[in-house]
């Protein structure tokens, strides 16, 4: 019998919900939608990169058609087209007005886009239905596990077991709550499967945090049942379709006002799932930015009376045995050939049916997942304290207003702040290596790649994984060799603060082998490794170099 | 030109040697006060004193001091211009009087060796991990992170006595590039901006090996022609470990590059280029140390450079030799004979 631990619960730390910073955001939804675009309306106007208002809009157009016939989504609204056709019709017009009338006219047109993008990028998020989702998501979860789990049908009203049996959260929880009570957090999680903004969700509401906003991409809203939940969990919509600067300047100015108005906040930085199964090295910067901005504007609005609000950046590292997605994300990857192009969403997540069986399977075997909440930051990357003061290297306080003056003063500074961006964005991504719990089952997939990759020096990648099926089976003794000197390096870097272990990795090795051999990507139809007699037998290269980046960065590579 | 201050602000520079104190008096032409922070508190009332630092004569504007936390604390922007050996010793003084609001340009011209050497052996080599540019000390050590640094062929001496010169301030932030441009620039001292920061710093770091080198060719009286030879065949090994550390080739053609190269590899004013003729007349690199007045950064590079290059794979004659020089290995004839025999490639792939 399972031994009756003390569980940890979290209550919530703004209990009236009316107080929410996102309820009163939803509140005057029309409002906040005519500021973004007054905003950006404003931004867009002073920065032209060397093209005229006019050509701007026609070059929107123009990629707007083309996506439209190119890459049409179910989620996209009846009326795109008549839209489009009105705003080029009316450009086409105004070419032969006088120059002011068809600036005039120009202008219009933008702030109508503006307005439409900001429209459809605003979240609808609802207090009664978020309350009815999250109760839903952890009603709904745990008696399922507790079905599957403890002995029958019966038992699904036992209390026994709880979501936080199977997800475990480790780092720094405490945190994050103080911090939610002293400004604004955004956090920013690692993105591996699209499971993620339901995990994440279920996350902010077992902390005790108020609802967070989120930029979701827009392809999830195809599936209903997603749309359903992540409306009611505060997502807002992000087309990656759509990289115009029209767009993206509105969106920026969406999360930044939000930011602003003290709405938590939660970006996946890597912008897209991690298609090769690394930890993300290279983040989206634009979103990103906002946060810097939105600090600095704070800065600048502050009084005597009212001091600015600070925004604190809390990475989340989360890590499963298993991505549900991963054969569709690795042969992507694969293929991929440089450019992000526009592609098909063809993966695991395409039907509703689909991902109810992976709910079940994730419920009924044991398959853990952790989630380590890490420590909080300032915009610069500073470590902040309890109090959500921001600490230097060596421990002193400092004001982050600082980074902002230049001879006594604040100034604006694009150039600057962009270069805090990549300060920023390589500070989280130190700190997603920090936090990565090395499982049981991501060493084993690394040993055992690596050491194909040793008996075949000769081949490339792509020949790699295309050795045949008589060429990919392993010594144990010797996987087992390598296994052990791979963990101890682990180890070594664990104790240096530059890797999470998972306790499991602990154990014998043998025991510890032949978990992580079994719960490496155990639901795919192909299992990428198992252990026949004295051999470990690679059935699937390709998922099992996906589970093997998952290792890389951390200087592995020498000790095998 | 109309000098215009930019700041009402006193300027810092850190470091009262040769340098420091000519950026100390292009400083002072522009702006109303600049401090001169000296180590000991007997030298800087003697250069008060005398109004000479290291045998320069001080512009009126600039007064010396010795206290860190009057230069930290008065001033916005600070030039530190000290030996590559006290540097991160120095930032860690002044570090607590610093704020993410100063911008510090340093001048210094070295690594930083961040490690234990005990623990670099053959199992654990010497990597670009364990070796900063003062940059990357300054990041380290304290909160700032509007830094830049000052690189070019200046000749403090030539400085000093007003002859016309350039220099590169290279920073990731075009807001240090812009405020070191206005705190220095005037008619005879021409201010060039790049945003390669690394590079620029590697540049000036590396040109010390060559420097020395054309010392030694100097210092045997082997003529021009093969000097050129030598500089020529110095810049190729700069660019190849340049790259290695995380340089782009562009950085080497900059003035900060083979600006700097040519004004050290021929003339006797450079630290670096003496020590070679000494070395070349037969004194040994401890006797040339103990009688020079000021650090010269090259030595030090040569040893840490010969492990890089061991570490990275890149082939670096020249270093090599001069590191067996050193080391007394070799002797400076041998050295020459050695490197005419060695079948250099010149290729440099700049992308």
């Amino acid at each position: 019998m399972r031994k009756q631990k003390e569980k940890v619960r979290y209550s919530e730390i703004i209990p009236r919900t009316k107080q929410w910073p996102i309820v009163q955001l939803s509140k005057d939804r029309k409002a906040f939608i005519e500021e973004v675009s007054k905003e950006s309306f404003e931004n867009l106007k002073k920065i032209t990169r060397g093209r005229s208002l006019r050509e701007e809009l026609e070059m929107t157009v123009y990629r707007e058609k083309l996506r439209m016939k190119a890459n049409p989504w179910r989620v996209d609204p009846k009326d795109e087209k008549p839209f489009w056709n009105s705003i080029q019709d009316r450009l086409v017009e105004s070419a032969n007005l006088p120059a002011a009338d068809g600036k005039a006219v120009e202008e219009k047109l933008l702030y109508e886009i503006i307005h439409r993008y900001a429209e459809e990028i605003a979240g609808n998020f609802k207090k009664n239905s978020y309350r009815f989702a999250r109760a839903f998501i952890t009603f709904g979860f745990a008696r399922l596990l507790n079905a599957t789990r403890v002995k029958g049908f019966t038992s699904m009203f036992s209390k026994q077991l709880d979501l936080d049996d199977k997800i475990h959260i480790v780092g720094e929880p405490e945190h994050i709550r103080a911090l939610a009570k002293k400004g604004t957090v955004v956090m920013v999680p690692t993105h591996f499967s699209n499971l993620d903004s339901i995990l994440i969700g279920w996350v902010i509401q077992f902390l005790g945090l108020p609802a967070f906003i989120y930029g979701a991409g827009l392809n999830l809203f195809n599936l209903k049942i997603f749309a359903y939940f992540m409306n009611s969990l505060g997502a807002y919509k992000v087309d990656r379709r759509k990289k115009n600067p029209v767009y993206l300047e509105t969106l920026k100015t969406y999360s930044s006002m939000a930011l602003r108005r003290g709405c938590h906040s939660l970006f996946f930085p890597g912008g897209t799932r991690s298609r090769s199964g690394q930890i993300e090295k290279g983040l989206k910067l634009g979103l990103l930015s906002t946060t810097i901005e939105a600090q600095r504007i704070m800065y600048q609005q502050e009084s005597e009376e009212q001091k600015a609000r600070k925004i604190f950046i809390v990475p989340v590292v989360i890590n499963y045995n298993f991505t549900l997605e991963a054969p569709a994300l690795i042969n992507e990857h694969l293929k991929r050939t440089g450019q992000e192009r526009y592609y098909k969403e063809a993966d695991e997540f395409t039907t509703s049916y689909k991902i109810a069986t992976f709910l079940f399977k994730f419920f009924t075997k044991g398959s853990n997942i952790s989630v380590t909440v890490g420590k909080g930051m300032d915009i610069l990357g500073n470590y902040v304290d309890m109090e959500g003061n921001s600490l230097d290297s060596t421990g002193s306080i400092i004001n982050p207003k600082d980074y902002f003056i230049s001879q006594g003063e604040i100034n604006v500074d694009h150039q600057r702040e962009q270069e805090y961006v990549r300060i920023l964005a390589k500070r989280i991504v130190d700190e997603f290596h920090k936090y990565n719990r090395v499982f049981a089952s991501h060493l084993a997939a690394y040993t055992a790649f690596k050491m194909m990759e040793r008996k075949n020096p000769k081949l490339d990648l792509y020949n790699l994984l295309r050795l045949p099926d008589e060429d990919t089976t392993i010594d144990y003794e010797e996987f087992k060799k390598a296994w052990k000197k791979l963990r101890k390096r682990i180890l070594k870097l664990e104790s240096k603060g530059k890797v999470g272990v998972a306790g499991h990795l602990k154990v014998k090795a043998n025991e510890a082998i032949e978990q992580g051999v079994a719960n490496l990507g155990m639901y795919h139809a192909q299992r990428p490794l198992v252990k026949k007699g004295e051999k470990i037998i690679i059935q699937d290269m390709n998922t099992l170099y996906y589970y093997h980046n998952r290792m890389e960065g951390y200087g592995l590579e020498k000790h095998i | 030109m109309v000098s215009k201050s930019t700041s009402n602000k006193p300027i810092g520079v850190i470091g009262a040697g040769s340098f420091g104190t000519a950026v100390a008096n292009i400083l002072a032409e522009k702006n109303q006060q600049v401090w001169l922070y000296a180590r000991t508190p007997g030298k800087a009332e003697a250069i008060n004193e005398s109004r000479t630092s290291n045998g320069y004569p001080i512009h009126e504007h600039v007064t010396a001091t010795h206290d860190l936390e009057q230069v930290g604390r008065s001033c916005d922007v600070i030039f530190p211009v000290v030996p590559s050996a006290n540097f991160r010793e120095l930032m860690k003084d002044l570090s607590p009087y610093l704020k993410p609001y100063h911008i510090l340009i340093h001048g210094t011209k070295g690594f930083d060796l961040n490690v234990n050497r005990n623990k670099i052996d053959d199992q654990n080599p010497l990597t670009r991990e364990h070796v900063r540019t003062m940059s990357e000390v300054i990041k380290e050590e304290s909160s700032v992170v509007r830094v830049g640094c000052l690189a070019g062929p200046n000749l403090a001496r030539e400085i000093s006595e007003k002859k016309p010169a350039a220099t590169v301030v290279a920073s990731h932030f075009d807001e240090v590039i812009r405020v070191g441009q206005n705190l220095l620039r005037n008619d005879r001292f021409l201010i060039y901006g790049s945003n390669d920061l690394i590079g620029i710093e590697l540049c000036g770091i590396l040109k010390n090996i060559i420097a020395v080198g054309a010392g030694t060719i100097a210092g045997l009286g082997l003529g021009e022609n093969a000097k050129a030879l030598f500089i020529s065949r110095g810049l190729v090994e700069m660019v190849q470990i340049g790259k290695a550390l995380g340089g782009n080739a562009q950085a080497f053609l900059s003035l900060a590059g083979v600006g700097d190269l040519m004004a050290t590899s021929y003339s006797n004013l450079s630290r670096n280029f003496t020590v070679g003729t000494r070395l070349a007349k037969g004194e040994s690199i401890d006797d040339i140390i103990s009688t020079m007045e000021e650090v010269a950064e090259g030595v030090k590079t040569i040893k840490i450079i010969n492990e890089l290059a061991q570490t990275y794979s890149v082939r670096c004659p020249i270093t090599e030799t001069l590191n067996r020089i050193i080391h007394k290995e070799m002797t400076v004839d041998d050295a020459h004979r050695y490197l005419m025999k060695f079948p250099f490639r010149a290729e440099i792939d700049f992308d």
